[in-house]
């Protein structure tokens, strides 16, 4: 990449992250919500795509450390706790540490293998989950009365209006792309390209290719982690849904639609997954099955997404100019 | 006084279920000296490279690198230690710039996989040695271009800068030359000569060209039928009648 393209991109992520920051001044409230949601799924499905996209590894578990980091924030504060940061911490560490003990067990295993490993701990968390009654309230989940407030030197920032929850979720999620960037651009993330293209040569020039997938296994769970403690904030509950494997459908079929390939294709298709959801939805129920009419020709026509195909499209032009 | 081999195999045989590729192999490379392990067609030339570079746990015998037993050690160490290997069939990472292609073993001869934080672009010192690396295998001009649009010649050569980016004490080539044209071959046997001498590496290469072998190797190692059935100085090897067998008589002479 030219220094110039970098900082190109770096100029277009502050100015969305400007637009971002305005977007509750502009948006009407029911829309505040739905960009809320986005940030978290976004969030979520970028995580996925640390896996999916830089390393080569489908994951369909996801979810279980998104419920965790839901679950986890969830009993904490159902308990008292009085510190957001603390609830934050604990919750990102138990998904992580969840992860640690799951992908040691999964990253051994390659493509349908691992996706099936990955499908069937998910399962196990989401099954926990719904039937321990007395930790997690069951199929109802955990409603939350109140959620502490954000509290910095002088401040205390009430969670209770959607504006307010707006700004957190976007602060929260800018910290979580902002690793995932500096993750995929270190000499780790090198690494992790190098185990998708490659991970026999890569072995054979002294990696130890399991504790590579390790690491990237950790780190998407412990960012899924926060997408869910975000999710369980932003609805007041946590419940045994945010586990199940369809949810981990979800950043699956997000990033497809937006692009694995391009660091930030999985948020976008995210965004294009409500805005169409939002769409449709306005003139029939069936919006799964107008899901569908579009994923069949996005995977048939342009594996690298919607995103992934523009941005390719742009590329091309540029270089046909210059 | 011999000095002590780089590479000492004893007594090494591994089999497939009830299958025996492999026999009772015992032979030394010593360091410096180019070897080269030559066997018609189905010989056991690339189980052997299999089984000494971690892909395979052998079944019987012991492998010493360096005085050190790695017999039972996992590929990726024996990397560590200096023990690096080629492909008969080109093993690069395809869709990485060819910069790339070295990069990701200097970060690994650095200690630097697990580094999360900092930036692989201001990773200077990597890509000054990756350029190094690069002219020294005269691939600098395409270094910026992805490893899998090279011409096929060049992207063996970016399999040879791989394995020199991790410093090696032994290079196991398999068939470096395999599929290139007669210029192509020529390129990478000067290559070859040009590296084991300017750099402390040692090759222990198979090939199937024997104008190659007899030009480069000063020792060899023959097998046949997944045993040893010679060994010698070039000469010796084509005086040998044993090994014209082996061969049909036909190409030793050519």
């Amino acid at each position: 990449m030219s220094a110039r393209g970098f900082s190109g991109s770096v100029i277009a992520t502050l100015v969305l992250l400007a637009l971002l920051l305005l977007g509750p001044c502009i948006l009407p409230i029911y829309w505040t919500m739905i960009v809320t949601e986005i940030f978290i799924m976004g969030l979520f499905s970028m995580s996925f795509n640390l896996l999916f996209g830089f390393s080569g590894l489908l994951s369909f578990g996801q979810a279980g450390f998104f419920g965790i980091g839901a679950y986890t924030a969830a009993l904490l504060i159902q308990t008292g706790f009085p510190s957001l940061w603390l609830i934050i911490f604990c919750s990102v560490l138990v998904a992580a540490l969840f992860a640690l003990a799951i992908g040691y067990l999964c990253v051994r295993r390659d493509e349908i293998f691992f996706a099936m490993l990955t499908l069937g701990f998910g399962m196990m968390l989401f099954t926990i989950a719904h039937n321990w009654r007395e930790l997690t309230g069951g199929s109802d989940g955990m409603p939350l009365c109140s959620v502490p407030p954000v509290r910095l030197p002088g401040i205390e920032w009430s969670l209770f209006p959607p504006v307010h929850v707006y700004y957190f979720t976007l602060f929260w999620t800018a910290a979580g792309v902002f690793i995932l960037w500096r993750v995929v651009r270190s000499p780790f993330g090198l690494m992790l390209t190098a185990v998708r293209e490659n991970k026999q040569r890569l072995a054979f020039v002294g990696a130890d290719v399991s504790r590579i997938r390790l690491a990237a296994f950790v780190i998407a769970g412990g960012l899924a982690g926060l997408a869910g403690v975000l999710f369980c904030v932003f609805n007041r509950m946590a419940t045994p849904d945010f586990m199940h494997w369809a949810f981990s459908a979800r950043p699956v079929l997000m990033t497809i639609l937006g692009g694995s390939g391009v660091f930030f294709g999985p948020a976008w298709g995210a965004a294009i997954f409500f805005c169409l959801e939002q769409l449709v939805t306005a003139f029939t129920e069936n919006w799964m099955i107008v899901l569908g009419l579009i994923l069949i020709p996005v995977v048939i026509f342009f594996p690298q997404g919607i995103v992934g195909t523009l941005v390719q499209w742009l590329g091309d032009r540029k270089e046909s100019r210059s | 006084m011999t000095p002590r081999p780089i590479l000492e195999i004893n007594r090494l045989g591994h089999q497939f279920g009830d299958f025996v590729v492999m026999r009772d192999i015992s032979l030394a490379v010593q360091a410096g000296t180019m070897t080269a392990l030559i066997g018609p067609n189905g010989a056991g030339k690339t189980t052997f490279y299999n089984l000494v570079s971690g892909r395979y746990q052998p079944t019987q015998g012991s492998i010493f690198f360096d005085g050190l037993d790695i017999t039972r050690m996992p590929a990726h160490r024996r990397v560590a230690l200096g023990l690096l290997r080629s492909f008969q069939i080109t093993n690069i990472f395809p869709h990485l710039t060819v910069l790339e292609n070295v990069l990701v073993p200097l970060a690994l001869e650095h200690h630097k996989g697990f580094r999360f934080w900092k930036s692989m672009s201001r990773e200077r010192d990597l890509k000054r040695q990756a350029e190094e690396i690069l002219e020294r295998v005269g691939l600098a001009s395409e270094a910026h271009r992805r490893a899998h649009e090279l011409a096929y010649g060049d992207q063996r050569l970016v399999e040879i800068a791989i394995v020199l980016a991790r410093n090696p004490k032994l290079v196991l080539l398999d068939e470096p030359t395999a599929g290139m044209n007669p210029e192509e071959t020529e390129r990478m046997v000067h290559l070859i000569q040009e590296l084991a001498q300017q750099s402390g590496t040692t090759f222990f290469l198979t090939e199937h060209d024997m104008n190659v072998v007899f030009s480069v190797a000063s020792y060899l190692y023959v097998l046949h039928q997944g045993s040893l059935l010679a060994q010698g100085t070039p000469n010796e090897i084509r005086g040998n009648r044993q090994v014209k067998e082996a061969y049909l008589g036909g190409s030793l002479d050519s």
